[in-house]
């Protein structure tokens, strides 16, 4: 496995924290086998840098299987880095090049400020959620799983949106940093089921309240995001979303601001 | 000190109806009065959080992750079962009980197995009323496909990624509960200890990970649902942050730890490619129904293949040996992952391994795309294809996968009774945390069901009865236990800062998981593990001698967090090894090659081990105190398992 391994430059974002300013420091990071990840790559520099007492580059990562969305990394310009569909934990060092120069730095967001270093705070994403994002029942349901056919298309494509990780890769491969292809996602999962039908009006309204109060940008329908994406959530979402966030202020508005009973 | 399980009287259909009657209730309006805390958000945590809630109780919720969506039940790929009988194939409660049993290899509860396949049906019904995208047939209605150790199609199934659908169902319950102010959510928050008072579990100490702030959080009942513990093997199918720590520490608060020589190793992950390597990846047990598994037939061709001058395909027909269909006409490849795990390494012991490391054996997919179609193959397993050629920069569509064994669950954890109980009172375990309800090998896509059913259908009824039993009078952190534990954890924190060696935490890791790899993995001996023992402990001594741990409390600080999970990995490694050398009979994924068949399978000793092994802490550097707890079967016969 020894055989053509890579010397490169690594230009990192360094930041205490978000209070600090931070600034690009570069590392070497040295005799790189083709056949690592991304992520091994830096545990690599991390590990030399430990034994020099100094302290490690801080990124989030966790399953590095491409599914927990807990990775970010912008790496020469993209969210998870040249491939597409991929996201950083699942890219591998051959696809960089022996004595390339690999500039990292964190999602950039005003949404998504910057915990240490290359690691930012994406807790907006969670607040969106809790606004709106679920099928109001709660444990103890008795219709039989089978009691509502659902055609396959509408199953399979409900799926491709449920598919989001929410990592962030759409926000900050986002001029605007807009947070729309994350959040049509789920309005667009839940909207094509039947189950999601009763509050599929208030949803698309608290949902959309809720990102606008975390600052995030609006849609220019550039589609950096689905580019970017590393599950293939697709554009079409957003005119979806929009549909139904437009229906919805004209026919169904209902107040959004009144007490949520969770309980029985 | 007895060890009550609790299993209810009667016929073991009836226990649980039984039961629920007989458990004490909290009344709605009393509900509110009661504090629960639950650390981890996966399967088990997220459901427990969000189903007491609903009920009515106040929820502290913990997670180490930036959010409760990462928890690593995200990664379970290949499904759920449920005894839904929707195929028409003749499923039913009692097979997927007796199966389970079974595959467990007669080392799990009768009553807590029934229960399991019990409740397995209501968990289809919940996660498609909150909109989990589950795979559909033409007419609308659920599929399922086949999953190892049995004969019947009653896996529920999102594509390669059923873990992440009902994850993120049980992540929207949860932010629904969030929303409504029941359930107060704490992430990048680290659980450090259990504060126990009075000998009851009555709260936890926790790190913020962003500050450093050592806290105190006080409730009426705590609930672990912090995983299993296969990252002591370094290289696992684990996230990376994966941990045993909340375990390992209640444990040294008094919680007794089951069965954890009880392993298990995936036959179907990706070879390792190289030292670099920083985790494993799971190729889903679900490739199993189209892909045959298969090695040369003899050393000769393996060599050929492993220098690169021949391709698997142009291996010829004649030439192969399509080992677990040979030697298991009746379950083919689907036999369950022990078996299957455990004629892979046969296999490249026989010299006949493939891959550059020789480490490997073939999962083909060739008969399986000349009989459906690529896009047939591509729609099922598209994802699982993909992520292959990701790391392996091989495509499967036209070579087989290459495969071989990796260490993916712990059937052990904290010993639980019936009721999920640890035994601290008000101390709960649920999920892979606890070692419950798979005995000594657990079936694919059972993981899922058992996190669901112990976080949605079990907890919401057992606790009630504890709580019920204490009362709801405020506990809160000014008892002098609180001040006393958080001080040990500040102590211990200090320590592993203290620490500036030459080493960092992560060598260690990977050193202990050689050794646990190697003397406590596929196959066990005598000697091996009374080696490892004594490895582990020179590990330990020089851990805390020439570590190296760098930055200080009051920040991120990541070298910190692994520092203290590794520190209790090498403690429970040792304490595994202790459990594999004192059960000196195979069972599951616990193989002691003394203890085998003429065949080569595990050979069960069921006078001497039809037990629970439950460790007793008994101080630092003290050996742990073995207390058994005897398995009654009534209503199984146990057998020599045969797959053939």
């Amino acid at each position: 496995m020894s055989n053509g391994n890579m010397n490169l430059t690594l230009k990192v974002w360094r930041q205490k924290n978000a209070q600090t300013a931070g600034k690009f420091v570069t590392y070497k990071a040295e005799s790189i086998s083709p056949d690592m990840s991304f992520l091994e790559m830096l545990d690599v520099v991390n590990e030399s840098l430990t034994l020099k007492g100094d302290e490690p580059i801080h990124f989030d990562h966790d399953c590095r299987e491409g599914i927990c969305g807990m990775c970010s990394l912008y790496i020469n310009g993209h969210p998870h880095g040249p491939k597409r569909a991929v996201t950083t934990c699942q890219l591998h060092m051959r696809s960089f090049k022996d004595g390339e120069t690999i500039t990292i730095e964190p999602w950039r967001a005003t949404a998504f400020p910057i915990v240490k270093d290359l690691a930012v705070d994406r807790s907006a994403f969670d607040r969106i959620q809790q606004a709106g994002g679920y099928v109001s029942v709660n444990t103890g349901v008795s219709t039989d799983g089978n009691a509502i056919p659902i055609p396959k298309v509408i199953a399979d494509e409900a799926f491709n949106s449920a598919t989001c990780i929410g990592c962030g890769a759409c926000v900050a491969a986002c001029k605007n940093a807009s947070a729309m292809l994350f959040v049509s996602a789920k309005i667009t999962q839940l909207g094509l089921l039947p189950q999601g039908q009763p509050e599929r009006y208030r949803r698309v309204q608290t949902m959309v309240a809720q990102m606008d109060e975390e600052g995030f940008g609006s849609c220019t329908n550039t589609g950096a995001c689905e580019a970017e994406c590393p599950k293939e959530i697709k554009l079409t979402n957003i005119a979806r979303m929009n549909n139904d966030f437009f229906s919805a202020k004209l026919f169904r508005e209902e107040s959004i601001h009144e007490e949520q009973h969770g309980g029985a | 000190m007895s060890l009550d399980a609790k299993i209810p009287q009667g016929p073991l259909a009836e226990k649980w109806s039984k039961h629920k009657f007989n458990l004490k209730l909290v009344n709605p309006a009393n509900k509110r009065k009661y504090d629960v805390i639950i650390v981890g958000t996966g399967l088990a945590g997220a459901s427990a959080a969000a189903s007491l809630a609903e009920l009515g109780y106040n929820v502290k919720s913990f997670c180490f992750q930036d959010s409760p969506r990462r928890a690593h039940s995200i990664a379970a790929q290949g499904g759920i079962n449920a005894a839904k009988n929707y195929q028409n194939d003749g499923d039913s409660v009692y097979r997927l009980f007796y199966d389970t049993i079974k595959g467990g290899d007669y080392r799990a509860r009768e009553g807590n197995v029934y229960r399991l396949a019990e409740v397995s049906v209501n968990i289809i019904d919940q996660c498609v009323a909150q909109g989990v995208p589950f795979a559909r047939e033409y007419g609308g209605l659920l599929d399922n496909r086949s999953f190892g150790g049995s004969q019947v199609s009653r896996t529920f199934y999102a594509r390669g990624q059923t873990g992440q659908q009902l994850l993120l169902g049980a992540y929207s319950a949860l932010n629904r509960q969030i929303h409504a102010g029941k359930v107060k959510m704490y992430t990048r928050t680290e659980m450090l200890d259990v504060v126990v008072v009075d000998g009851h579990a009555k709260g936890i100490v926790t790190r913020n990970m962003l500050t450093g702030a050592i806290e105190t959080h006080a409730g009426h009942a705590v609930l672990l649902c912090t995983g299993g513990y296969s990252n002591v093997f370094y290289l696992s199918t684990n996230a990376i942050g994966s941990n045993v720590t909340a375990a390992w520490r209640a444990h040294k608060r008094g919680a007794f730890f089951g069965n954890p020589c009880y392993t298990q190793i995936h036959p179907t992950c990706i070879p390792v490619s190289g030292d670099h390597q920083s985790k494993l990846t799971l190729m889903s047990e679900s490739l199993r129904n189209d892909g045959r598994v298969w090695a040369p037939k003899t050393a000769a061709i393996a060599e050929q293949l492993r220098k690169g001058t021949l391709k698997a395909d142009q291996v010829k027909e004649d030439d192969r040996d399509y080992f677990l269909e040979r030697k298991y006409p009746a379950f083919g490849n689907l036999v369950p992952r022990d078996v299957a795990s455990r004629n892979a390494k046969e296999m490249v012991e026989d010299g006949r391994g493939v891959g550059t490391s020789g480490f490997a054996v073939f999962l083909d997919f060739a008969d399986a795309i000349k009989r459906l179609g690529e896009d047939t193959v591509k729609a099922k397993y598209g994802n699982l294809f993909d992520m292959y050629i990701q790391i392996t920069d091989e495509n499967p569509y036209k070579q087989p996968m290459r495969i071989y064994p990796a260490v993916h669950y712990t059937m052990g954890g904290l010993w639980v009774d019936y009721n999920l109980s640890t035994n601290v009172p008000g101390l709960y375990a649920l999920g892979e945390c606890n070692f419950s309800d798979h005995g000594a090998n657990r079936l694919g896509a059972s993981a899922l069901m058992q996190g669901l059913s112990d976080g949605y259908f079990v907890i919401p009824y057992t606790l009630g009865d504890y709580l019920a039993t204490i009362g709801p009078k405020k506990v809160d952190t000014s008892h002098p236990a609180f001040e006393q534990t958080k001080k040990d954890v500040i102590e211990h924190v200090n320590k592993l800062l203290a620490l500036n060696g030459t080493k960092t935490a992560e060598a260690y890791h990977r050193d202990l998981g050689h050794i646990m790899w190697e003397y406590c993995g596929m196959a066990r001996t005598e000697e091996g593990l009374k080696k490892a023992k004594g490895l582990i402990q020179a590990l330990k001594a020089d851990f805390w001698k020439n570590a190296k741990v760098v930055g200080e409390n009051e920040e991120v600080n990541a070298s910190l967090e692994r520092a203290g999970r590794v520190a209790d990995f090498i403690e429970l490694g040792e304490l595994m090894v202790d459990d594999a050398l004192m059960r000196r009979e195979s069972c599951g994924g616990h193989f002691r090659v003394e203890s085998q068949t003429e065949g080569g399978e595990a050979k069960r000793d069921d006078e001497n081990f039809a037990f629970v092994a439950a460790w007793e802490f008994k101080g630092e550097n003290q050996p742990e105190e073995l207390h058994k707890e005897q398995l009654v079967f009534e209503s199984v016969h146990l057998t020599q398992r045969n797959y053939a």
